[in-house]
């Protein structure tokens, strides 16, 4: 299986990584400053002008090690990945299915029931962790609508219908956001989402979440052999990611929202962090960026029931494990798709 | 019947189809493959054993990592070590050698690799290959295997199911099994969630309901 295993992070500058038979080996200025056997590393991530031979990207690249080169502030230059899956039987299913609109709106459907599910229990958990410091009617009125939302996709298989019910209760969820928010009222209040660009500092924090989970989705995806790029409920758009973002809908709740407000209501970010652009846009400083990376790595190693598998792996291995499954109910090996539903 | 060079099945392929058919079609056919410790092992055992280049004994001549192919069954592979033995009248005596790093099976798994290896030997250098050997990285010992006709017989059938299987591109479904421990493809077959009957329609009944 692949095993949760430790990223190497390299942040100190020209610094060489190679490969000596079964290791990976990080040099600075000629002198070996650490040497690890690769099988016990998930991941390398290289921050600024860290170069690494080729014979250390192609190890990589065959072994499933994800290695990334961001800049020295963290922002994402380039990843190395190896020859395309191939599992052409698989890719071509896929296609088929996308092409075919019953498939779609089922597919569509799993997503879509993974995303209210997880939305409905970020809120009865802080209804649950949280009352009285919240305005309690309002989430509870959400948490039934979005249960009536869900009991409405059961037996709906037109892909319209469905994006209709999506959207309503996105709509209903977002509404109550900021009823979520509790600290730091003056620098993080939510009206609305709105992404292109985001205009206060909320939705640039969502956004940015977001993005570093479609990035692990498109990752999970091409290491299980599907294209990223055909899918079922986002439809294909040159240059978009479908399959990825279908994927990472069912995380968005669980994954990136909670992560938002918790490091909002645990000041772990603040309102100085973020700086808001001649045309009203906010964009992230980049220790705050720098912050929110280290927050989600840290989430990434707790560990986790898996609901359906009902095997302990940790959350940085869950979309891994739900490219699998999608590949799987493709193939023919199961009757659906099981998206991941956290309780 | 012969086939073409364009699509033969690997030597290997038929050891993982005794094994457990649905492990040869997530390798074969999906192009699953998990680097686990023991394949890790393996791979770098013959890795080692194939850098170590051809040598002579005496009356031995050792070959390495050498090619093989059979047009009769269609398969293609890479032998570990073919020993040639003098025969004394400048004839040399083909016998094949597969290292394995565990220990002996219980099934026929290795031996009809090893045959497949014979048969292939057996049409390129058109002579007759009676024997091979087994070496196992556990036990240290080497086990010698007579290719009698019943072991050939088995040979050329699983070749021709195994090419069955593959050009079919139908994974069939797990039967999870104690061997599905030992399997290295065992998370990405998920054995024993997908030998449920309709697993995922009754978690999403449970998902979708009131709570």
């Amino acid at each position: 299986m692949k095993k949760h295993l430790n990223t190497l992070f390299v942040t100190t500058q020209r610094a060489y990584l190679s490969k000596a038979s079964e290791t990976v080996v990080v040099k600075v200025e000629g002198e070996v400053r650490l040497q690890l056997p690769i099988h016990t590393i998930g991941g390398i991530v290289c921050f600024g002008s860290v170069s690494c031979s080729p014979y250390l990207m192609g190890f990589c690249a065959e072994k499933g090690v994800a290695l990334s080169f961001l800049t020295e502030q963290g922002r994402f230059l380039a990843r190395v990945h190896g020859p395309v899956s191939g599992n052409v039987l698989l890719r071509r299913e896929q296609y088929r299915w996308a092409d075919d609109p019953v498939r779609s709106a089922n597919m569509a459907r799993y997503f879509i029931v993974g995303k209210i599910a997880n939305c409905r229990t970020v809120l009865q958990r802080v209804l649950r962790d949280h009352s009285g410091k919240v305005e309690e009617n309002g989430l509870r009125r959400t948490v039934i609508l979005l249960g009536r939302c869900l009991e409405r996709c059961n037996h709906e298989s037109d892909l319209e219908v469905l994006r209709g019910i999506e959207g309503e209760s996105a709509h209903a969820y977002f509404a109550v956001f900021d009823n979520l928010i509790v600290a730091q009222k003056d620098a993080f209040s939510f009206k609305e989402r709105n992404r292109r660009p985001p205009l206060d500092n909320v939705n640039c924090l969502l956004s940015f979440l977001y993005t570093l989970l479609t990035h692990d989705a498109r990752s999970a995806l091409e290491t299980i052999g599907l294209d990223p790029a055909v899918g079922f409920l986002h439809r294909d758009r040159p240059g978009r990611p479908s399959l990825a973002l279908d994927l990472v809908e069912e995380f968005r709740p669980f994954l990136a929202d909670r992560l938002a407000l918790s490091l909002i209501n645990l000041r772990k970010v603040q309102g100085r962090g973020f700086k808001v652009m001649e045309s009203g846009a906010v964009k992230m400083e980049d220790d705050t960026r720098k912050a929110v990376i280290t927050a989600y790595q840290e989430r990434k190693q707790e560990e986790i029931i898996h609901p359906f598998l009902e095997e302990k792996t940790t959350v940085g291995l869950l979309m891994h494990m739900q490219a699998l499954l999608m590949a799987r109910h493709v193939r023919g090996d199961m009757d659906g798709y099981p998206p991941f539903v956290w309780k | 019947m012969m086939y073409s060079e364009d699509d033969p099945i690997m030597i290997s392929a038929l050891q993982h189809y005794v094994f457990c058919p649905r492990q040869c079609a997530l390798i074969h056919i999906e192009q699953v493959w998990a680097e686990s410790r023991l394949t890790a092992e393996g791979r770098i055992m013959h890795e080692k054993v194939h850098e170590e280049g051809n040598e002579s004994r005496g009356s031995v001549r050792i070959a390495r990592g050498l090619p093989l192919r059979s047009l009769r069954l269609g398969l293609v592979g890479v032998a570990d070590v073919v020993e040639f033995h003098g025969t004394g009248k400048g004839a040399w005596q083909p016998l094949p050698v597969e290292y394995k790093r565990g220990k002996p099976k219980f099934d026929l798994s290795d031996a009809v690799q090893l045959c497949a290896q014979a048969l292939c030997l057996e049409e390129m250098l058109s002579i007759v290959v009676p024997e091979g050997a087994l070496f196992y990285g556990k036990t240290r010992r080497r086990t010698d295997v007579a290719f009698d006709e019943a072991l050939r017989r088995e040979t050329e059938e699983t070749a021709s199911r195994t090419r069955d299987l593959i050009s079919g591109g139908v994974t069939p479904p797990p039967v999870y099994t104690k061997r599905c421990k030992n399997c290295s493809l065992v998370a990405g077959c998920m054995p024993k969630a997908i030998a449920k009957q309709r697993p995922v329609t009754r978690y999403l009944a449970a998902v979708t309901k009131e709570i």
